[in-house]
């Protein structure tokens, strides 16, 4: 295993640099998604009718295998960050869509109504109810899209210096080192595991008001008594 | 004053939800609109507030067309309390009580401390404030259901079956609640509920509806248990209406007996000298004067109470302020047949037979048709 982090120079990047690079071509593509999403999922809550054509495309562009993709981006984007970033953003949607769509529906009609009759608009409703008790949902599917992204990003090899830690097997096969590919695949998977962490913990910190076992539940539940011993 | 003047709700499949209704609901009074499901009183209560929009007719608010206001802001006059709470399950307790006034405008400190004030208002204990809804019973949520809409302190409060979800001790608990606050607050309230105990035990009006969304009756509940317009009605209000009635009569005119009342304690000739002319048994009570139990005369010897033989007494009844119907069934589950008045410490005020109850009872009826003039043509 020597040269473990010995990074060939035709990649230009140290390992460091190149983990960097990986969580930048990773990251942004599952933000621009969720920035696509949102709104899509909303007008797919409001109109109905949207739902299953939407959920359709979505599925066929996920179907586009990404040299596909590339072939076509190559002649606008050229070999660029970008070109990888843009199917990368779309393969999110797949999943993305559906997770904010059953979050937002799974609000339970009483709150819904609650909302419109204490003169909820339908923006400040969305934002204000929807959106919040649909996070759990939403977290799920970023953790799914975070994760897949992260691996999908090493298939930016095929347009040359684009796919990060990708490359790095492209290198160990060129230069018959495999302890390179080694160390590309375990980085992604700490990396992959280090990103669905941090996810779960914003979770917890964005919804203190969700159950967190039953253990806790007991533990803070208030003795049921009182509403008997109160008259 | 909520003034609904020939309202009919049609919806775009040609459906009926409410048929050319008109009801006026008179302030600082509880109207409950009962019906069974699919009579329409969940869509009339919901075109007050105009969370469903009217097909014809109109609905006046204090003598002004609903319709003349932006409808957030008429929303934001009405409390709105809805079955299981419909709480914000991310909100904290105090925060989800504080969400009307936030939304007009107070400031954050301003609208928390009427939030703590209303828990208090409603029987909540100050120290769920900082909760969230998942750790409250489902009567709490209720509450806390309750508490919301009164926030703001708006006129109107609108309550759409708030406690159908909740097991009967809870209901109970939060009728009484409910009627506990109306005393001190003198809301104008619409209640929905399909349960027609709920309505005579809560309305100061009860409006029955049916299927269709039609009007069938509206009254008061005892008018309505003594006369209900209709088969359909007195079919809805169940087999036993008329002892439901009896709800309605005070239990003040009783003659309560004190001959055969005797202490535990009592002499030979105490005992003795008890008037049983008119009762066949003796109602033994403690030193306090609290009952123990029937006795048969002659078993009863002076000095040596077996207290384990005495005959049960059933459950007394609070001496003129329960209402007959309380009297009746204190009668009718003592083994004697005879109920124990009580007074407010638990005292024995007096003794009373199923006899004298029925006497009350036709006597009370007597009043009521002189009060009102309606033929009970049921009768007979």
């Amino acid at each position: 295993m020597d040269g473990f982090f010995d990074i060939p120079s035709d990649l230009q990047h140290s390992w460091l640099g190149l983990i960097g690079l990986h969580v930048r071509e990773a990251g942004l593509p599952v933000l621009a998604g969720l920035l696509i999403a949102l709104p899509l999922s909303q007008l797919c809550v409001r109109f109905r009718w949207l739902y299953p054509p939407v959920l359709w495309v979505t599925t066929v562009l996920y179907a586009i295998p990404s040299l596909a993709f590339f072939v076509v981006l190559i002649d606008y984007t050229g070999q660029t960050e970008l070109t990888v970033m843009i199917p990368l953003t779309v393969y999110t949607l797949v999943i993305l869509v559906p997770a904010i769509v059953d979050g937002v529906r799974s609000v339970p009609q009483e709150t819904l109504a609650a909302a419109t009759a204490m003169g909820f608009g339908p923006v400040r409703r969305y934002i204000q109810v929807q959106l919040p008790i649909a996070v759990p949902a939403i977290i799920a599917g970023l953790r799914v899209a975070t994760v897949s992204s992260i691996s999908l990003v090493s298939v930016g090899a095929l347009i040359g210096n684009q796919g990060a830690l990708g490359n790095l097997i492209n290198d160990a096969n060129i230069y018959n080192r495999p302890e390179l590919a080694v160390n590309a695949v375990v980085t992604m998977a700490v990396l992959a595991i280090l990103a669905d962490g941090l996810l779960v913990v914003v979770r917890l910190l964005m919804t203190p008001w969700m159950p967190s076992g039953a253990r806790a539940r007991r533990a803070d539940r208030p003795e049921p008594e009182p509403e008997v011993a109160a008259r | 004053m909520i003034r609904i003047d020939s309202v009919t709700k049609r919806y775009p499949d040609g459906t009926v939800a409410v048929d050319r209704l008109s009801l006026e609901i008179p302030d600082r009074s509880i109207t409950v609109l009962v019906g069974p499901s699919g009579c329409g009183k969940t869509t009339t209560l919901r075109m007050i507030n105009r969370m469903v929009e009217p097909s014809e007719g109109t609905i006046l608010i204090d003598g002004k067309d609903s319709r003349q206001q932006p409808v957030n802001t008429l929303r934001r006059s009405m409390g709105y309390v809805i079955q299981n709470a419909g709480l914000f399950q991310h909100r904290t307790i105090v925060d989800n009580i504080a969400t009307v006034p936030r939304m007009l405008g107070w400031g954050k400190e301003k609208a928390r401390t009427r939030a703590r004030e209303l828990m208090e208002r409603v029987g909540l204990d100050g120290s769920l404030a900082k909760r969230y809804p998942y750790q409250l019973s489902g009567g709490q949520q209720q509450r806390v259901g309750v508490a919301r809409a009164l926030a703001a302190d708006p006129p109107v409060l609108l309550m759409d079956e708030p406690f159908s979800a909740v097991d009967p001790v809870v209901r109970k608990g939060l009728q009484d609640e409910l009627l506990r606050i109306q005393d001190e607050l003198g809301k104008t309230i619409v209640f929905v509920t399909h349960d027609i105990d709920e309505a005579v035990k809560i309305g100061t009006m009860v409006a029955v509806m049916r299927t269709g969304g039609k009007l069938a009756q509206y009254a008061p509940p005892a008018e309505l248990l003594s006369s209900p317009a209709d088969a359909f009605v007195e079919d809805f209000l169940g087999t036993d209406r008329g002892i439901r009635r009896l709800s309605f009569f005070p239990s003040a005119g009783l003659r309560l007996l004190t001959g055969p009342v005797v202490a535990v304690d009592a002499t030979a000739e105490q005992i003795a000298a008890r008037d049983t002319a008119e009762a066949p048994y003796l109602l033994v009570t403690d030193v306090d004067g609290k009952p123990l139990g029937w006795s048969e005369p002659g078993q009863l010897t002076a000095g040596s109470v077996d207290v384990g033989r005495l005959l049960p007494y059933g459950r007394p009844f609070a001496a003129g302020t329960d209402s007959l119907r309380a009297a009746l069934d204190c009668a009718v589950l003592s083994p004697t047949g005879w109920a124990v008045g009580v007074d407010a410490e638990g005292r024995v005020a007096g003794v009373v037979s199923q006899q004298s109850i029925g006497e009350a009872i036709r006597g009370a009826h007597a009043r009521g048709r002189t009060d009102a003039p309606v033929p009970d043509t049921k009768v007979g």
